[in-house]
């Protein structure tokens, strides 16, 4: 910075501003507050979509600290204790049974995953509706692809630590997935693992990348995403650049500072969001089997696989664009191909900025085939989920692999679809609905 | 800046072959930890031989046993369990046992295994790596299709396999169970993970 902090900000004679005169001169702490909440100026239509991202962050907040509280009762050790029983998942239990408020908080954090999903889930759809993704806020959107893909590593480690039967065949499942890679793949699932089969060394590195690897990427990433977005400015329902459009001192006239306008709003987000968090943390922690399956409240047994076994919720969709590949291709078998298709998937999202094509961002503005094309996306996903949840059968299978070439249609077609839609005129200025 | 379009060649040079070592030295870095994630000399030695006792194996009875942390199946098969063998050589992937590695040279036979009644394999389904179930019951008896003549059915993915281990056409596991090596020490007695008496 050329003028320095302290000249900018001058101290106002106070003790309080005296104080921060003195910080400023050392750390841009006044710049920072300016630049990214009381003079970062987002769009004043935010509706009701624009509140999972800040969600997002209230999720990651619980999980990181009802995590910080776990690590100091939970014992990541796959030997049986005097009693038989794994040790590891003998801490999850007296966790919830002997620790006071343990219950509460590993109910906090099992139930934060799956909200964890659902609001980025939500807050995903909200980029695809209004185009949030296009050009100039490509990287943020990749940022946030990144965010994903690490959340995805995120849950999956964590999911194996209680070390119940689903834990361990789940991890099983997954690791085996790289083992479908051609040459390297038997090497690769025993690096991950670190034993021949999923035991003790893989609880500890699991454990290992859970709470310390993977939170790092992850909050990195997270800064990386909002350093991006407040780069470029928020994108709004209409699609339209509120930048376009400044007054005499350069700011946008579309456009409200984030605090207080919208730190006041996301409050009546965060505190609905709670309500709902809590009735499901204290009435239905389980999520009806969804959110914590019945076969991990059993002992990890590695001779005997339960008769159903499904991953939590958020990850059916693509398990089932992984079941659905039943063909050996180019001498590859179905196992490899399905692994694929499931990897690409997920990473598909990342190309959607250079997929649309189309000449308005928001679907305010889109025409009938890019709104019949979403629903069928969004309707496809569910079934995709449904799908993923049940054990395979030969009608399962067929709806998923329709569901699956949909999907991948979806995506691969949008460079076409997106351009032929009737348009309507975009507004010059935002629009309150 | 005075020197402005003049190159210094000499300490450009210099401050690729710095970066070049740096590099070098960070990649190098990576070797013990990447090293430190494969299986320890602990995990590498756990791999012991497991005896087993099958004098009180009935007829059509299965049990499992672990060795190196799998589970692995002893199934004392009935004559009608073996009579369906022949008939599902069509539908098999692979009849004869044709995949070497899936099991040692003197379990490729029909009934990939030493006595013929004996089936002993890894109940680890080859595609990803969970146990299948055992169906025994021809029919639909226990939820497989009419047709069905008895074997197993992984839970994860679907594949089935028949009483020899064998994997059932266009299912997702690409090859057979896998038979560990074994050896007969008595009539009774199995010695799982070795191929010899006392070796």
């Amino acid at each position: 910075m050329a003028a320095g902090n302290s000249e900018k900000y001058k101290s106002d004679g106070s003790i309080a501003g005296n104080v921060l005169e003195w910080v400023d001169a050392r750390f841009p702490a006044t710049s920072l507050w300016k630049e990214h909440l009381s003079e970062y100026y987002a769009p004043k239509n935010f509706n009701f979509w624009y509140f999972f991202g800040s969600l997002a962050l209230l999720v990651l907040v619980i999980q990181i600290v009802t995590g910080i509280f776990l690590v100091m009762h939970y014992k990541p050790d796959a030997s049986l204790n005097a009693a038989g029983v794994p040790v590891a998942f003998a801490s999850v239990e007296y966790i919830m049974r002997d620790v006071p408020g343990g219950w509460l908080i590993r109910y906090m954090h099992s139930t934060g995953a799956s909200a964890f999903f659902i609001v980025v889930y939500l807050h995903m759809f909200r980029g695809l509706l209004y185009g949030s993704y296009r050009k100039p806020r490509e990287l943020t959107w990749l940022f946030g692809v990144g965010i994903f893909l690490v959340l995805m590593g995120e849950a999956f480690f964590g999911y194996l630590l209680p070390w119940g039967q689903m834990s361990y065949w789940g991890a099983q499942v997954i690791v085996n997935l790289f083992g479908a890679i051609p040459f390297v793949g038997n090497d690769l699932s025993l690096l991950i693992r670190g034993d021949y089969v999923v035991g003790d060394a893989t609880l500890n590195r699991f454990f290992s990348f859970h709470v310390i690897a993977f939170p790092l990427i992850l909050l990195g990433l997270v800064a990386a995403h909002i350093l991006a977005l407040h780069e470029t400015g928020s994108n709004n329902p209409d699609g339209i650049e509120i930048k376009a459009n400044k007054d005499e001192n350069g700011i946008p006239r579309d456009g409200i500072p984030f605090h207080p306008y919208y730190t006041v709003k996301d409050i009546v987000g965060v505190v609905v969001f709670l309500m709902v968090f809590s009735a499901i943390m204290f009435f239905a922690p389980e999520g009806g089997g969804y959110f914590l399956e019945t076969p991990n409240f059993y002992p990890a047994d590695p001779l005997k696989t339960p008769p159903h076994i499904a991953p939590v919720w958020y990850f059916t969709p693509y398990y089932s664009i992984l079941r659905a590949m039943v063909w050996n291709f180019f001498g590859l078998d179905a196992k490899f191909w399905g692994v694929v298709a499931m990897g690409a998937s997920v990473v598909i999202f990342a190309f959607l900025p250079w997929l649309d094509r189309s000449p308005v961002k928001s679907i305010r503005y889109r025409g009938p085939i890019a709104k019949v094309m979403i629903t069928l996306f969004v309707i496809c996903f569910f079934i995709l989920g449904y799908l993923g949840t049940l054990s395979p059968s030969p009608m399962g299978e067929l709806i998923s692999q329709v569901c699956t070439v949909f999907y991948f249609a979806f995506f691969l077609g949008m460079p076409w679809w997106s351009r032929m839609d009737k348009f309507k005129p975009v507004p010059e200025r935002v629009t309150m609905k | 800046m005075s020197n402005q379009g003049k190159m210094d060649c000499g300490r450009r040079r210099l401050i690729v072959a710095t970066a070049a070592v740096g590099g070098v030295g960070a990649v190098a870095a990576l070797v013990p930890f990447v090293s430190s994630l494969l299986p320890s000399e602990r995990a590498k030695a756990a791999g012991a031989p497991v005896e087993v006792d099958i004098s009180k194996l009935e007829p059509g009875q299965m049990i499992t046993v672990e060795w190196r942390g799998k589970p692995v199946w002893i199934i004392n098969r009935t004559q009608e369990m073996l009579d369906t063998l022949p008939k599902l050589d069509d539908q098999v992937a692979d009849p004869h046992s044709n995949v070497e590695q899936q099991q040692p040279a003197y379990a490729k036979n029909e009934t990939r295994s030493i006595k013929p009644e004996m089936l002993v394999v890894v109940g680890i389904c080859t595609h990803l790596g969970c146990s299948p179930s055992s169906k025994f019951k021809a029919g639909a008896e226990e939820g497989m299709p009419g047709d069905w003549l008895g074997g197993f059915l992984c839970p994860c993915h679907g594949s089935t396999f028949d009483f020899a281990g064998r994997v059932f056409k266009a299912k997702p596991a690409p090859t057979n169970l896998e038979v560990p090596p074994h050896v007969y020490l008595s009539d009774t007695r199995i010695l799982i993970g070795e191929d010899q008496k006392g070796a």
